[in-house]
C-alpha cells in the first residue's frame, strides 16, 4: 500500500452556527481504495465529501489530498471530481459538451476534447449518444454521462454523492457492479458518500460510518457488520438485535450492550432449548424470513433461510446460537 | 367536477367577457382610417390612409416617439444590470433580513404608480434634482428592475445549483463558469425581462407624468391629444404603434419564457 494516502482528515470540523456537521473527524482513505462514507442524512457523510471537494471550508483541522494540505485551494484547482447526486449536468450542452467541459475550461483545443469526450463515453458504454441533449436521457444514462465527465480530468480522487440514489433496484444492482469494475480498472481512489448499508457494504473495500458528525467506526465491511463498536452502528449496518446490558448478561455474555445477528439465531424444538418463547411476527424476505421471538426483556429477531418451515405466530419455539455471536460493544447511540 | 363541454351559458358571457376587453382595441385600429376627424362616429362615414402620412408629417410625433424610445432603453439597461444582480443574491445566498428585502424589490410593482410616482416627484425636489430625461428613466427604472428581477430570480432557482458547482469542480474559474453555464442558462429569462419591462416602460404614464419635466413620452402626447379636437385620427395611427412597440415584445418575452415557470412581469 503507497504511503501517501489519497485523503488525510485530521481533527476536522465543519460547524455552521450551532450546528456541528463535522465534529472532529480523524480519517485515512488509503489511495486506490473503493471508500465509503455511511450514514443517515444530517450525519455529516456529505459535508465531509463537500471538503474534499472543496465546497465546504473546515472550521478546524486540516485535510490533505495525496498529502497537499488543501486548505487554501479552492474546488477548480484540486484534483478531485464530483459526481453529483442530481447528476447536475449542463442542459444547454450535448452530452459530448458536457464530458469535454473539465478539457474545454482548460484550453485543450476543440478536436482533441471532443475526441476524448468521445473515448469517455465509450468507456461507461455510452457510444452514439454524445449528440443528444441531457434531458432525452433516461436517469442511468446521465449518471453515466455524470461520471464520464467527471473522469475525463483524469482525477487521482473521485467524489460520488448518493451515486446510485436516483436509480430503480435492477439498475442500481448493475450499476454497483460496474462501478466497482471501474474502479479497479482506473486503479484510482473512489470515495462514495450513501445512506444505504448494503451498498456500502457491497462495493467498499473500507467504510466509515457516520453519526451526528463523528465517525461512530472505521473498517471493512467485513468487521463493520460483524463487530459493530457501538449500538449507533449495529442498529443502522444491517438489522442487527440491540441487547441491552441485563439481557446479555441472562444470554450468557458480559453485562454490556451486546449485538446478536439474525442470521447467528438458530430455530430448535422448544423442548429443552435454553431460549424459548412465542413466535410474534413473521416476514417474508424472499432469500429468507425474519422470525420475531418474544423473550424474557426482549425481542430477537431470527433470519430463517428459505426452505426451512416456518413456525406459526403464537406457536412456541427454542432459540440457540454459537456464544462467540454475541458482540458486546459500547452503549453509546 | 371537471367536464369537457361548458354549459352554452357559460360560453356565451365569456365570449362577451373577451369581446368586451378586445372590441374596443379593434375600434381604435378602424378610426385610423376614418375620414371623420373631430368625433368618434360609428360607423365611420368613409375610410382613408390619409392620417398615417398626416402623422408622419406631424412635427411634434417624432420628438415624442424619440424620447419614448430613449427612455424605455435606458430603464430596461438599467433593470437588466440592476436586475440579475439582485436575482443572483436572492437566489444564491442566504443572509439576515432577506425575505423582507425580496418583499422590498417587489414593492414598486405592487404599489399604485401615483405613489410611486409622487414619492419620486418629492424626492427629486428634495434631492434638488431638475426634471429631465433621466428622472423618467429613473421612475421608470423602479418598476422595470422589478420584471427583469422577477424572471431572472425564477430561472436562477431553477438552474439546480449544482451546475455551477460542477463548473467548478471541473476546473472553470469564476468566469468561465459565468459564460459558460450561468449566461447560457439564464439568457432567454434575461431578454424575455428586458422585453416586458421595455413594453411597459414605453406606455408608462402614471410616474412619467409625475416625474417628466416639459419633455413628453409618446403616451403623454397621446393623452394631451385627445383633449384637442384636431387631426383626432393620428392619434389612433400613434396608437397603433404604440400598440405594437408593446405587443410585440410581450409576445416574444411570452413565447421564450413559456417553457419555464417565469412570473412573466404583469400587473403595471
Amino acid at each position: 500500500m503507497p504511503d501517501i494516502p489519497a485523503v488525510e482528515f485530521t481533527a476536522v470540523s465543519r460547524h455552521f452556527g450551532a450546528v456541528r456537521a463535522v465534529d472532529g473527524v480523524d480519517l485515512t482513505i488509503a489511495e486506490g481504495s473503493f471508500f465509503a462514507m455511511l450514514g443517515p442524512s444530517g450525519s455529516g457523510k456529505t459535508t465531509c465529501l463537500r471538503l474534499i471537494s472543496g465546497f465546504e471550508v473546515p472550521t478546524a483541522g486540516t485535510i490533505r489530498i495525496l498529502g497537499q494540505d488543501v486548505g487554501r485551494v479552492p474546488p477548480n484547482r484540486r484534483n478531485v471530481n464530483t459526481v453529483f447526486q442530481d447528476y447536475a449536468l449542463f442542459p444547454h450542452l450535448s452530452v459530448r459538451d458536457n464530458v469535454a467541459y473539465g478539457l474545454m475550461v482548460k484550453g485543450v483545443d476543440r478536436a482533441r476534447r471532443l475526441t476524448r469526450a468521445d473515448e469517455m463515453l465509450a468507456l461507461v458504454k455510452l457510444e452514439g449518444y454524445g449528440d443528444r441533449r441531457p434531458a432525452q436521457l433516461s436517469g442511468g444514462q446521465r449518471q453515466r454521462v455524470a461520471l464520464a465527465r467527471a473522469l475525463i480530468n483524469e482525477p487521482r480522487v473521485l467524489l460520488l454523492d448518493e451515486p446510485l440514489g436516483a436509480l430503480d433496484l435492477k439498475l442500481r444492482e448493475a450499476m454497483q457492479d460496474e462501478l466497482k469494475a471501474l474502479q479497479h480498472r482506473l486503479g484510482i481512489t473512489f470515495v462514495f458518500v450513501t445512506h444505504d448499508q448494503s451498498e456500502a457494504l457491497s462495493m467498499a473495500d473500507h467504510l466509515a460510518v457516520f453519526n451526528e458528525g463523528r465517525i461512530a467506526q472505521i473498517g471493512t465491511p467485513a468487521e463493520v457488520y460483524a463487530r459493530p463498536r457501538t449500538r449507533f452502528v449495529a442498529d443502522f449496518v444491517g438489522s442487527s438485535n440491540v441487547l441491552p446490558p441485563e439481557v446479555a448478561a441472562r444470554l450468557g455474555g458480559p453485562a454490556a450492550w451486546a449485538s446478536l445477528r439474525p442470521e447467528a439465531l438458530r430455530l430448535a424444538p422448544a423442548a429443552g432449548a435454553a431460549l424459548t418463547g412465542p413466535v410474534v411476527a413473521t416476514r417474508y424476505l424472499g432469500a429468507g424470513s425474519r422470525v420475531v421471538v418474544r423473550l424474557p426483556g426482549t425481542d430477537l429477531a431470527a433470519l430463517v433461510p428459505a426452505g426451512q418451515p416456518l413456525p406459526a405466530e403464537g406457536e412456541t419455539v427454542g432459540l440457540t446460537f454459537a456464544p462467540a455471536d454475541l458482540h458486546p460493544m459500547e452503549g453509546e447511540r | 367536477m371537471h367536464s369537457d363541454r361548458a354549459p352554452l351559458s357559460l360560453k356565451v358571457a365569456a365570449g362577451a367577457g373577451l369581446l368586451f376587453l378586445h372590441l374596443p382595441i379593434l375600434l381604435i385600429f378602424l378610426y385610423a382610417f376614418t375620414t371623420e376627424e373631430r368625433s368618434y362616429q360609428f360607423p365611420p362615414p368613409g375610410l382613408t390612409l390619409k392620417w398615417f402620412a398626416v402623422a408622419w408629417d406631424r412635427p411634434d410625433i417624432w420628438p415624442a416617439l424619440r424620447l419614448s424610445l430613449a427612455v424605455a432603453a435606458l430603464a430596461t439597461l438599467i433593470a437588466m444590470v440592476l436586475g440579475t444582480l439582485v436575482a443572483a443574491a436572492m437566489a444564491q445566498s442566504r443572509f439576515f433580513g432577506r425575505d423582507q428585502i425580496s418583499l422590498l424589490i417587489l414593492l414598486p410593482i405592487a404599489l399604485p404608480g401615483v405613489i410611486t410616482g409622487m414619492s419620486l416627484r418629492s424626492a427629486f425636489s428634495v434631492l434638488d434634482i431638475p426634471f429631465s430625461t433621466l428622472t423618467i428613466v429613473l421612475g421608470h427604472a423602479t418598476f422595470c428592475i422589478v420584471i427583469v428581477y422577477n424572471n431572472a430570480v425564477a430561472r436562477f432557482r431553477r438552474l439546480s445549483g449544482g451546475i455551477l458547482e460542477a463548473s467548478a469542480d471541473l476546473g472553470a474559474t469564476g468566469f468561465q463558469t459565468f459564460r459558460h453555464v450561468l449566461l447560457p442558462n439564464l439568457g432567454s429569462a434575461l431578454l424575455a425581462g428586458g422585453m416586458l419591462a421595455f413594453a411597459l416602460s414605453f406606455d408608462e404614464v402614471i410616474v412619467t407624468t409625475f416625474t417628466a419635466g416639459q419633455q413628453q413620452t409618446l403616451p403623454i402626447w397621446m393623452l394631451e391629444e385627445l383633449v384637442r379636437p384636431r387631426q383626432r385620427p393620428v392619434t389612433n395611427v400613434v396608437a397603433i404603434v404604440v400598440f405594437l412597440a408593446t405587443v410585440i415584445p410581450i409576445l416574444i418575452g411570452y413565447s421564450l419564457t413559456r417553457h419555464g415557470s417565469e412570473t412573466a412581469g404583469a400587473g403595471k
